[in-house]
């Protein structure tokens, strides 16, 4: 297939839960777009997280990615049927409200400062509810006694993770979007075209959107982009499925639909190293049983390392690239939480070249202030 | 259909298995014995409800599991029958609120001297 | 504290038995964890118990194991058994759990000796219950006396022969066998005849039992190549084509059997590399000279690295532990080579007719990777082969994308009754060889383990 000329509107650069979103949100508006994706063992986050689609605590510290994430939440039901519609995949997706566990006073009691100004802050559209211990065991029968309390958002919800990508691939590939399975290795801009290169060949295009999660970092600067972000680990561990127990996901235990019950999940600067450490699963199961003790008696049956994908801020970054208009990037966390905006409204961006002022402070431009 | 040969095994230990007492041998795997007294039905799966039962014996499939004194999803290949083991059938996922002690009391039943 | 060994042997069949004799027998502290009652493995299982010692229907190959085993007991050595390990580290730790507590070994040298598993049969039916594999019939058999009486057996290999032959022997009666050889490969073997002409015995052997067969009157169909097990709940009969005609023979339990494979899950998920063997159309661990796989401190040894069988098994073991007591500094490169010789002249022996079984028995195409779109591939998720291959459709990349997005190999046997299939499934649609398509990234634990069990770890190493 080398040196093949097969022309698109638009390549996107990275096959994970923000590349596919918003390629999809490309085809399904008739916009012509190539996938090129990395191999299967690649550092896919997208595969690796916790499938929550949250909102309490998300922009404390900015406005408008506050705003952007609510916005996310709020058009996820509707994105999810029609990817449902489209695909029969069923992505089990819940606005169910979520909870925030405190697990001493201390931290309850920032947490519930924290919660208000988040509210004051939004103007009063973020809703929640501070609870205490008893409030809570009474939403959650069987905490343990050690669980100071929660924040609880009705806005929050859960998604398996891995039913959306595969509904998002297919999906997109249903609505005539093309994937290869090629890294690419360099992008160049010439008269106002892309070219993609990678091992199967070259490929061309009017638009590029480079959202190859940890990847962008390298291949940023060849559109004129700056992405600085860097791994953070999560490990997570899953249970052999139980009959359901838990109506509402939280930020470290979640029962999925099949049964399954997620914990996570651990916090570590290691690099690009997305392998697991007893320690840390030791700790995770730990923390476990003090929240739920009935836990202790069940199996895990699998643990894994994913990487996070942070810029110094742990914000994303949306950038169309000044140098090379046309190129975009989209990167960074919470991809999950923000694929409904992803297909719905930045697919839009980048179709009519423009990004809206209410994501100015997303940019990458952000980075060079000091 | 599955039966024991040989000298029948010296020394023998009682289990339940759901509700029902059995006479086995000693030394033998939860799923050895169960087999030899001709019960092949030992779990639902949690994705169909199909009914399964050992298939590997080494560990290996996780097709044999039970539950055993109160513990949900125990490979019964790998688990050897003791004097008093209460054994349930595997139906479906695991059941999160089963107490142990519980668990044994109720599926003794009436046969507990 | 962790506690630490000069050398730590996972397994105790006859590969992991010589291996830890060779060790201890050099004065290494050596460790060897097995999660079955009592050290044999697979071949020599429950041979301990007095009354498989005087069985001689379970053939003299059993009996071999007797010295093996008294001698591994005679050795200076700490043994675990029923110890069952989830986690082998790169940094050489290894986790193992044992009346349920979790704890955490070290040693400088690591020796996998895990043998092998049953080969999947994904074929129509093949989950429903009775249907068991000629392993399991053997397990039965010597651990706890325990038989199928009119089960048929059906597949292809030595070990197929084998446990019908204990059967007769015992006088217990066989319906029927199914022999899915297929007929092409008597011819394609017959080459490597010459290289196996030094254990003539051993095919002799085989062809005894398999007369034997005919002799009892049990019906023996060859040249069948395709079956399915039907019953509604449990197995009702085993249907079979032969000569492009079905016919069913009826039976409460069947006995499936295509030959065995490593059983490469803790190897991989300490990273060692694998390559697939195309004459054996199974995942193997890439060793060198010395058993010594690719991660620094861990040689894998036995059918655990590929198929060679029990005295290959045992000669590959004290390679093995001679390679690593020389990496260990308590041997020296001469005294290594020398005590070697006579392990390596044997385990030459063994290869010559392991190449010629691998041709004469490799399972067909069709068995493997099953051609119907209801037959069910992953056994834990009941994922099936048409599922997967619409899957694949979409242009997945791999067994671990396939996995995300079909719960394919999510069960608790974590993928070891699917991953061959599904490697073969995706070198299908792709078009790429196997050893390019990979296999599912294994992590510890590799075993169920309770949460208690591992929550408690972080609470002792606190303490
Ligand atoms: C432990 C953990 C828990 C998380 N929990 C949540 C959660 O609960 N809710 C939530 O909203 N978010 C969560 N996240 C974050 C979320 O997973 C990520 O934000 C999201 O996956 C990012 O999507 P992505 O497509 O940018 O990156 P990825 O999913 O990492 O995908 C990047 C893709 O780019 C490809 N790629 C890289 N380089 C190249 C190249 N040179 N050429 C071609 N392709 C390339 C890779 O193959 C990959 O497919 C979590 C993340 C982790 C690690
Ligand atoms: C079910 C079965 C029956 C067989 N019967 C015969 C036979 O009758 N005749 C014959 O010639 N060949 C038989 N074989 C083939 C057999 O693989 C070899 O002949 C021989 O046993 C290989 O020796 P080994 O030492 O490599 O492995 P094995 O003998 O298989 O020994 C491996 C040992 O490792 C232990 N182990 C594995 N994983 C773990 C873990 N995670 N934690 C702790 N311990 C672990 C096992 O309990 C086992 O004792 C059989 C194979 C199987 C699978
Ligand atoms: S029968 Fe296979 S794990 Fe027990």
């Amino acid at each position: 297939m080398s040196g093949d000329r097969r022309d698109q509107d638009v390549i996107v650069v990275g096959g994970g839960v923000i590349g596919a979103a918003i390629a999809y949100g490309l085809t399904r508006r008739g916009v012509r777009t190539l996938v090129l994706d990395e191999s299967d063992r690649a550092f896919r986050a997208a595969r690796g997280n916790f499938g929550l689609v949250w909102v309490q605590g998300k922009g404390v510290s900015n406005i408008q990615y506050a705003a952007w994430t609510r916005r996310s939440a709020d058009l996820w039901a509707e994105f999810n049927d029609e990817i449902k519609e489209r695909t029969r995949i069923d992505t089990r997706y819940l606005r169910s409200g979520g909870l925030h566990l405190c697990l001493d006073e201390e931290e309850l009691a920032s947490r519930s400062l924290l919660m208000a100004n988040m509210a004051e802050a939004s103007e009063g559209v973020f809703s929640y509810e501070m609870l205490d211990h008893d409030e809570l065991a009474h939403r959650l029968p069987g905490v343990g006694p050690s669980v100071a309390g929660a924040s609880f958002s009705a806005q929050d919800g859960h998604v398996d993770p891995l039913s959306l990508l595969h509904a998002l691939h297919t999906a997109f590939k249903s609505t005539g979007g093309m994937l290869i399975s090629a890294p690419v290795t360099k992008l160049c801009y010439e008269k106002g075209g892309f070219e993609a290169k990678t091992g199967k060949g070259s490929f061309y295009s009017g638009k590029i959107v480079l959202a190859a999660g940890l990847g962008s970092r390298a291949l940023a600067p060849q559109l004129g982009l700056n992405v600085p972000v860097r791994p953070e680990r999560g490990q997570i561990l899953v249970t052999e499925r139980l009959k359901p127990f838990l109506d509402y996901p939280t930020i470290f235990i979640r029962q999925t639909e099949a049964g399954s019950v997620l914990l996570g999940d651990s916090h570590e600067e290691v690099g690009f190293d997305d392998g697991t450490d007893i320690k840390v699963m030791s700790a995770i199961a730990n923390r476990a049983r003090l929240i739920f003790p009935r836990l202790e008696r069940t199996r895990i049956l699998r643990a894994w390392g994913a990487l996070r994908i942070l810029t110094p801020d742990g914000l994303p970054v949306y950038q169309q690239s000044r140098e090379c208009p046309g190129a975009f990037t989209a990167t960074g966390h919470s991809g999950v939480t923000l694929a409904a905006a992803h297909t719905l409204d930045f697919a839009r961006f980048v179709a009519d070249g423009e990004m809206p002022a209410a994501l100015d402070s997303l940019g990458e431009d952000r980075f060079h202030v000091h | 259909m599955f039966t024991k040969i040989g000298q029948t095994q010296e020394e023998s230990v009682r289990v339940w298995f759901e509700g029902c007492e059995m006479t086995v041998g000693k030394g033998l795997s939860v799923a050895a014995a169960l087999l030899g007294e001709g019960i092949t039905h030992f779990r639902n799966t949690p994705v169909t409800a199909a009914e399964r039962g050992p298939f590997c014996m080494m560990g290996v499939c996780f097709d044999c599991l039970l539950v055993i004194d109160g513990q949900a999803n125990l490979q019964a290949c790998m688990v050897e029958v003791s004097e008093g083991m209460c054994i349930e059938r595997q139906c479906g996922a695991a059941d999160p609120e089963l107490d142990p002690a519980l668990a044994a009391t109720a599926n003794r039943g009436e046969t507990t001297p | 504290m962790t506690k630490h060994y000069d050398i730590i042997v996972i397994g105790a069949g006859p590969a992991g038995m010589s291996a830890s004799r060779t060790a201890a027998a050099q004065g290494a502290r050596v460790l060897v964890l097995d999660e079955q009652s009592s050290p044999g493995g697979q071949i020599y299982r429950a041979i301990e118990k007095p009354h498989n010692q005087r069985r001689r229907e379970l053939g003299s190959s059993y009996q071999d194991g007797v010295p093996l085993v008294h001698g591994f007991r005679q050795s200076e050595l700490d043994y675990v058994n029923a110890a069952s390990v989830w986690q082998l580290s790169a940094d050489l730790e290894v986790g193992y759990s044992r009346d349920g507590i979790a704890q955490l070994v070290r040693a400088d040298r690591i020796i996998v000796a895990t043998g092998a598993q049953e080969r999947p049969v994904p074929i129509p039916g093949w989950t429903k219950r009775g249907v068991m594999t000629v392993g399991a019939a053997q397990i039965l058999l010597k651990e706890s006396s325990v038989v199928a009486s009119d089960a048929v057996f059906a597949g292809s290999g030595p070990l197929l022969y084998l446990a019908v032959h204990q059967y007769l022997e015992l006088g217990v009666p066989v319906k029927a066998v199914l022999d899915l050889t297929p007929a092409k490969n008597y011819l394609g073997a017959l080459p490597a005849l010459f290289g196996a002409r030094a254990d003539f015995a051993k095919i002799l052997e085989g062809w005894q039992w398999k007369r034997a067969i005919g002799a009892a009157g049990i019906p023996l169909l060859t040249g069948v190549d395709a079956v399915r097990i039907s019953g509604e709940k449990s197995v009702e009969s085993v249907d079979y084509r032969r000569r492009g005609e079905w016919q069913a023979i009826t039976c409460d339990t069947a006995f499936l059997h295509l030959g065995v494979v490593p059983n490469i899950n803790i190897s991989m998920a300490a990273g060692c590399d694998c390559h697939w063997s195309h004459n054996q159309a199974c995942w193997t661990v890439t060793v060198d000279d010395w058993f010594n796989s690719s991660v620094a401190g861990v040689s894998v040894a036995g059918d655990g690295v590929s198929i060679g069988g029990a005295a290959a098994a045992e000669a590959q073991g004290g390679i093995a532990a001679l390679g690593a007591l020389h990496a260990l500094g308590r041997i020296d490169a001469s005294e290594r080579d020398r005590l070697a010789a006579a392990y390596r002249i044997r385990l030459r022996k063994e290869m010559g007719i392991r190449h010629f079984l691998d041709l004469l028995f490799r399972p067909a195409d069709r068995l493997r990777v099953p051609r119907e779109a209801d037959t069910v591939v992953c056994r834990c998720e009941e994922v099936t082969a048409g599922q997967i291959r619409e899957t694949l459709d979409l242009g997945c990349c791999g067994p671990n994308q396939l996995k995300s997005f079909s719960r394919t190999g999510m069960g608790p046997c974590q993928g070891r009754f699917c991953g061959h299939t599904v490697s073969e499934l995706i070198g299908e649609a792709s078009g790429l060889p196997i050893s390019e398509v990979g296999y599912f990234r294994l992590r510890s634990p590799i075993k169920p383990l309770p949460l208690k069990e591992l929550a408690d770890l972080a609470h002792s190493s606190k303490e």
